[in-house]
């Protein structure tokens, strides 16, 4: 059994504005071995970025706290290390892609400045600037942009030459993990796809854990090994991505997620999306917090939040499979 | 027209969780902010004296000349003195708030309102007419502020009218370029375009979606831009093109007092203290305005 | 870049044209001929018309106007009504004097408040940044000549510490430069305090800590130069209302500068005069604009490109 690269274990994050405090991330747990990809599917407002930011500790600093849990990096867990230290990981162990590319690089730095930042804080074998020029080279012409466009500014991009930008600057220093959170959805589909196509086969190439936040199951079943599907801040199913797209057993939510995605090959009048909305975060329901959407809600649903239902490596947070089929086990 | 169902919302929905639209919310924001409830109150005691000046202390006392006890100190009798005339000085200072504040207010309300006008006119047909006017803006803002409302009551003559008119020539550029880039930002939000392709008139756009949006920029500016006035009408009393005596202002009253602010400072701190404290609570007010209408500024 | 500069300095030319008609249109509204006015009541109508048709007063406004510009053009600035001499050498002697002064407090000002309003920023809520925000609310509203009236009471009048007024050495400049650049160092800081404050939320910024770069540095090199932009052009755009409290700290500190002249100028309607120093305010105070917008494009390389005439 590999060691396990990340081990988040019930993590949970608020948000203390001065209006109310906003529960952002309920108690999840997940996993990640080297050179796996986890998919983190869910709504806007499920809680993923703030999940993500948590593991590199990149939240606002006046509102954000995490207030229980572990984030396990290789055994060491990070929310004890120092400011220092979490520098050191930032960029070299860990890197981040940000959802909108557009804002993400400074318009007063050229690129090429910007990828050798990365390398210029992590340089601990000392190399030269002639070495960090040709790294910085090296990177562009591996997201495929013209080396020599390393004086440019990043207006003179377009959005998905910026977005490879930012996977160029995230790759520098050779990272085990990367977080992508949602790195296609600003972009346009045809963009969308090729910046996919690339990070799959940079992934491939270089070993490297990712993380793919996003909203899109097709995303999902394009890149991932793995699923956690996130909502109103907790996981409520997770497992491979077999079991996620092609097992029997689901929970709810997901069913609804898959049944409001168009399908070319059956004729509909209408989509059917979920009804109503996610809770309010200053204001979750009592009890288990999908069940005033929850087409198979019972009584016990109003009330007593689900335990999770376990089968090999498929976990579903429902009371459905509370006293199930033999093969589930529960905890 | 295409209709779209589902969760497209209407334009007037999405308007109405723009934080710049003054609602109970604001009020309730506002009250929220110590500072600015200070500043609001200390305001409104100013406008009392405004309104209710010859009722605190009769005008007479103000104008009112008795060499015997001139540049008198602080004393029971007169809480804030004496000037060179033997005027009382609090007398002074609380009816010169009507001409002070009233020309603090009166010039920023008039100066908005024809900032407003053609800024909306520079605004909304844009193109031609928007270069022109902006191109005599930019030219009138190019001579220095107090230089032009020097020349204009120069041209007109002393006294509260002219001083009046002077201050609110030379600020309308001002106003008109920062209403102006308030409008363009909401005509070219996506929110007025939604509008549009739904085929939404124009006077309809412009009274329920770029009114309100720039209306919460503009009473801020307004705000903050009496206290400015107040100062520019006292420094121009001061140089002597201001109101002319006996009527009192806070500006004049400094211009009396400083030759013999060593023996009788009290002749010049408390008219600078009142004129400090008035755009001092205008400003408090601004600001909490401000952060009312758009907190997200603050976390 | 030299194009747009260029067509920058030549745009001054039709500006300069409308601030001269302004200007010579509100002297003509002014009450009484400037003969008149150096003349005294009890001049005889005679005496008057006859002094003002030597000054070429008795022309239509028109005729005065392009003749004034005409003579401009050929460097020649006219004389001045009273005292007969030539405009131009009026305000040269005086011109370095109040550009000095302007200067300095815009300068004083700036040094004040760009270093405090980063800070505060920086430590948003800190001990300091509460103190400077209040003060800066406090200075922001104290009358420049009220404060220097204060200035000259404490330090020159009771302290005897520094000189109340004249510009003899440069400890005179002291007091008449602190008058105007505390309040504009209030206003200044507070502009800088809430440029930065949303330049350290942008995305770029979390961006460059998820390097895992120093904040210091996160601070210097990426937040500082995108939040001094709309900070600059403010400071451009104030330096002409202090340019214009000039004329009144002058007065304060009894300083022979251009805005003593034009004072005097207005109000004995000495046309020639007015017209000329507001020639040269309104030159100089276009020229720091210009430097202004040259400045924010080296600075901002998306401006840059677009006064280059590059397109995307």
């Amino acid at each position: 059994m590999s060691e396990k690269l990340l081990e988040v274990k019930d993590l949970r994050v608020v948000y203390n504005s001065n209006e109310a405090v906003v529960h952002a991330v309920n108690d999840i747990s997940f996993d990640l071995l080297p050179s796996e990809t986890l998919g983190i599917v869910g709504e806007t407002g499920a809680g993923k970025t703030t999940a993500a930011m948590a593991i590199l500790q990149l939240l606002p600093e006046r509102t954000g706290r995490i207030l229980n849990g572990q984030i396990l990096y290789k055994g060491e867990d990070l929310l004890k290390k120092t400011t220092n230290e979490m520098r050191k990981i930032r960029g070299a162990c860990i890197s981040m892609i940000f959802q909108d590319p557009m804002t993400s690089l400074n318009p007063t730095i050229t690129i090429g400045d910007q990828i050798k930042e990365s390398l210029e804080i992590h340089n601990h074998k000392n190399r030269s600037k002639t070495e960090l020029d040709a790294r910085v080279d090296e990177l562009l012409t591996l997201v495929g942009i013209q080396s020599s466009r390393k004086y440019e500014y990043p207006h003179q991009f377009s959005g998905g030459m910026k977005q490879r930008v930012v996977i160029a600057i995230s790759l520098a220093c050779n990272p085990e993990l990367i977080i992508a959170d949602e790195p296609t959805t600003a972009l346009d589909v045809t963009i969308q796809a090729q910046v996919l196509a690339m990070m799959t086969e940079l992934k491939e190439k270089l070993n490297t854990s990712m993380i793919m936040i996003t909203h899109d199951l097709g995303i999902v079943a394009q890149t991932c090994d793995k699923v956690a599907i996130m909502y109103a801040g907790e996981i409520v199913e997770k497992g491979t991505v077999r079991d996620i797209f092609s097992g029997d057993h689901h929970h709810p939510y997901t069913v609804g997620l898959f049944g409001s995605i168009p399908d070319l090959e059956v004729e509909t009048k209408r989509l059917t999306p979920i009804d109503g909305l996610m809770p309010d975060p200053v204001n979750m329901p009592e009890g288990c917090k999908f069940h005033p959407r929850c087409k198979s809600c019972m009584e016990i649903c109003r009330t007593q939040s689900p335990k999770a239902s376990r089968f090999g490596e498929h976990v579903i947070v429902c009371h459905l499979y509370d006293q199930e089929v033999c093969s589930w086990n529960h905890y | 027209m295409l209709k779209i169902s589902g969760s497209a919302e209407k334009p007037e929905d999405m308007q109405k969780k723009r934080s710049s639209f003054i609602n109970a919310d604001t009020w309730r924001r506002f009250k929220k902010n110590k500072s600015a409830v200070i500043g609001l109150v200390i305001f409104l005691l100013f406008i009392v004296c405004l309104i209710f000046a010859d009722l605190i202390v009769p005008y007479q006392k103000a104008i009112e000349q008795n060499l015997r006890i001139r540049m008198q100190g602080i004393s029971s009798e007169h809480w804030f003195g004496t000037d060179i005339y033997g005027r009382d000085i609090f007398a002074r200072i609380v009816h010169a708030t009507r001409y002070s504040l009233f020309m603090g207010i009166v010039s920023v309300v008039v100066g908005i309102v024809f900032g407003s006008i053609i800024a909306a006119i520079a605004g909304l047909y844009g193109g031609k007419i928007d270069r022109c006017i902006m191109w005599i803006m930019d030219t009138v803002l190019c001579i220095p502020f107090m230089l032009l409302a020097l020349a204009i009551v120069a041209a007109l003559g002393g006294g509260l009218q002219n001083l009046l008119l002077a201050l609110v020539i030379a600020s309308v550029p001002i106003y008109v370029r920062v209403i102006r880039s308030s409008i363009l930002t909401v005509v070219e939000s996506d929110f007025v375009e939604a509008a549009r392709s739904c085929g939404t008139p124009d006077r309809y756009i412009v009274l329920k979606h770029i009114l309100p949006n720039a209306i919460g920029t503009v009473i801020v500016q307004a705000t903050m831009s009496v206290g400015t006035m107040i100062i520019w009408a006292a420094a121009l009393s001061y140089v002597g093109m201001g109101i002319q005596p006996p009527k009192p202002e806070w500006g004049s009253m400094l211009a009396e007092g400083k030759d013999y602010m060593l023996n009788a400072p009290h002749l010049v701190i408390f008219p600078g203290m009142t004129i400090i404290l008035c755009c001092l609570s205008l400003n408090l007010m601004g600001d909490g305005l401000r952060d009312a209408l758009d907190p997200r500024l603050k976390d | 870049m030299i194009r747009y500069v260029l067509r920058r300095i030549l745009v001054m030319i039709p500006t300069l044209l409308v601030v001269i008609f302004i200007v010579l249109a509100l002297m003509n509204l002014t009450p009484g001929s400037p003969a008149l006015i150096i003349l005294g009541q009890d001049a005889t109508p005679e005496t008057v018309d006859q002094l003002n048709r030597e000054l070429g007063y008795d022309k239509p406004f028109v005729v005065r106007y392009f003749q004034y510009v005409s003579e401009l053009l050929k460097g020649d600035m006219g004389e001045s009504y009273r005292t007969k001499r030539s405009v131009f050498t009026e305000i040269i002697t005086r011109f370095p004097t109040t550009i000095k002064l302007s200067v300095l407090e815009m300068v004083i000002a700036v040094c004040i408040a760009l270093p405090i309003g980063v800070f505060s920023a920086v430590k948003q809520y800190s001990a300091f940044d509460t103190v400077s925000t209040v003060s800066a609310m406090f200075l922001a509203c104290v009358p420049a000549f009220w404060l220097g009236l204060m200035l000259i009471l404490v330090f020159a009048l009771k302290l005897h510490l520094l000189p109340s007024n004249g510009t003899d050495t440069w400890v005179h400049y002291i007091l008449p430069a602190l008058t105007q650049a505390i309040p504009q160092s209030a206003r200044s800081m507070r502009m800088t305090r809430t440029s930065m404050l949303e330049t350290v939320r942008q995305d770029y910024i979390r961006m460059a800590r998820s390097k895992g770069q120093v904040e210091s540095t996160v601070i210097i090199r990426h937040a500082l130069k995108n939040a001094l932009m709309p900070v600059i052009t403010m400071v451009g755009i104030d330096f002409g209302f202090i340019l214009g409290g000039t004329i009144v700290v002058e007065k304060v500190f009894s300083i022979n500068g251009i805005g003593t002249l034009i004072l005097n100028a207005i109000q004995v309607k000495d046309i020639p005069l007015v017209t000329g120093c507001a020639v040269f305010f309104a030159f100089f105070y276009m020229l720091t604009l210009l430097l202004v917008d040259i400045l924010y494009a080296f600075i901002d390389p998306r401006i840059k490109a677009r006064y280059q005439g590059k397109t995307l």
